[in-house]
């Protein structure tokens, strides 16, 4: 077993990012050195896992915990450091905070926005349809469409969005904003949801935020104000923010693999099928972090992990392992078996999952059967990507029909 | 003596969140990916209501001994 230890600790991420193209160093690394040395932008040195079953033990594993990230200076991506909240938490207090909000995000619960979550979807379509092509997918269709919905189910209004889209902005940028403004912004995000949960308090609603703020004034011992707050504005920031970026990369996806698309439009049925595949596909992360600590010495990937040491596991990597996944760089729209962890895993499993999961499938599936002769409307080149965030996206995406 | 509860996972429902098991890793274990009860037949106790209640696809039912259903409410 080579002494990793000595290894000078890569620059991670490994490379910029390239459009949704995974760095080939994941392969290598899955073969030769499965859990490596890095340094992120910010903070300590950390191991990175990159093969699945690896991967799957630092996020499931309880002797892993992310409540041991407080008071250190974790790797991360981004100046700030996560400041508690319910990523920062371990059983029983995350266990505590979810619960609050669990009920509202399960599948059965999630299947009944679905009905409006298609009429938003046509309606959007019937706008663009209405104007013309061509049009800005990200701003007409995939940008409204989750801000919409989790403003229904948190009772925030959507007039409000270009205030809090613009806040939102803060949670994934590393450098697109400065740490003054990544600042400036939580605290306007904090403000703005901290008076929505007033005024709930006042005139109650049929809402997730006035079921919290209940929940709240009936345990005054269990959460608090603060705790409210910082869930409630996690959920719409972080909650639209992924999807706004994955329908577009999604639709790239299939734009840019014709053979796929064609098979799918002649099968919409094979929708559910497709967003797994490209759940697992696509890489949303320019590189992955929320490191967990090891509470004891483990051993990783042949590796004896020391108590107190911080370990990422990297979701895009995982999901291509080749011991999993056969042929893991191909896109196959009719994968069977997909147990991807595009959501991650264990305790801090995506709380939104089954949302995004239907988002996509309602975003995607619309746009295939709405418009059948949809393409991109300018040479791939001319394509701006994001940059700055922790996520990958397309920041225009020109389309025609 | 004290009334019991019954676990169960439903297998066609479980997507091997493993948020079961982060929770009550005294009740549930992963096998092949998806959750199973360690215990089919438990002490009542609020971590396994918590993680019935906490699963994104509802696929763990916590009963009493008369098979009434406690959680998911």
């Amino acid at each position: 077993m080579p002494d990793v230890a000595r290894v000078a600790a890569r620059p991670y991420p490994f490379s910029p990012p390239d459009r949704l193209n995974l760095d080939p160093l994941y392969a290598e690394l899955r073969r030769v050195e499965p859990l490596t040395r890095v340094r992120l932008p910010f903070g300590e040195e950390a191991w990175l896992a990159t093969r699945y079953v690896d991967v799957r033990t630092v996020l499931g594993d309880a002797r892993f915990s992310r409540a041991a990230s407080v008071g250190r200076d974790e790797p991360r991506l981004t100046p700030r450091q996560i400041e508690g909240g319910i990523l920062s938490m371990d059983p029983p207090g995350h266990t505590r905070l979810r619960r609050l909000v669990a009920k509202a995000f399960t599948a059965r619960r999630v299947e009944q926005l679905r009905p409006r979550t298609r009429q938003i979807a046509d309606e959007l379509i019937d706008a663009m349809v209405t104007a013309g092509p061509p049009a800005d997918l990200v701003e007409h269709f995939a940008t409204p469409l989750p801000i919409q919905v989790i403003c229904e189910l948190l009772g925030v209004p959507f007039a409000d969005r270009h205030l809090f889209h613009v806040w939102s902005e803060a949670i994934v940028s590393t450098t697109s904003l400065s740490p003054e403004q990544i600042h400036e912004y939580l605290d306007n995000l904090y403000r703005y949801i901290g008076e929505l949960v007033q005024q709930r308090r006042r005139e109650p609603t049929d809402d997730l935020i006035c079921a919290m703020v209940r929940a709240r004034d009936e345990h005054q011992d269990r959460f608090t104000e603060q705790e409210v707050v910082q869930l409630a504005a996690g959920l719409l920031a972080a909650g639209h923010e992924t999807t706004v970026t994955q329908l577009p990369n999604f639709a790239y996806v299939l734009l840019t693999h014709p053979d796929q698309l064609a098979r799918l439009r002649a099968e919409p049925a094979r929708v559910p099928t497709a967003i797994e595949e490209l759940m697992r596909y696509v890489p949303l992360g320019v590189a992955s972090a929320f490191a967990r600590y090891a509470t004891e010495d483990i051993e990783v990937g042949g590796v004896l992990v020391r108590a107190g040491e911080p370990v990422i596991g990297s979701l895009s990597s995982a999901n291509r392992d080749e011991t999993v996944f056969a042929d893991p760089d191909r896109l196959d729209l009719g994968r069977e078996t997909n147990p991807h962890i595009g959501f991650g895993h264990g305790v801090h499993h995506c709380l939104g999952a089954q949302l995004a999961r239907m988002e996509l499938q309602v975003g995607i599936g619309t746009l295939v059967a709405r418009l059948p002769e949809l393409r991109i409307a300018v040479p791939e080149p001319e394509l701006t990507w994001k940059s700055g965030m922790i996520v990958r996206g397309l920041a225009r995406m020109p389309v025609t029909w | 003596m004290s009334a019991g509860w019954r676990i169960e996972v439903d297998a066609r429902r479980c997507i091997g969140s493993g948020s079961c098991v982060g929770m009550a890793q005294a009740h549930f274990r992963m096998e092949s990916g998806l959750a199973t009860p360690i215990a089919a037949a438990v002490e009542p106790t609020e971590t396994v209501i918590d993680a019935a209640e906490s699963c994104p696809v509802e696929a763990i039912a916590v009963r009493d001994d008369d098979g009434v259903l406690i959680a998911p409410a």
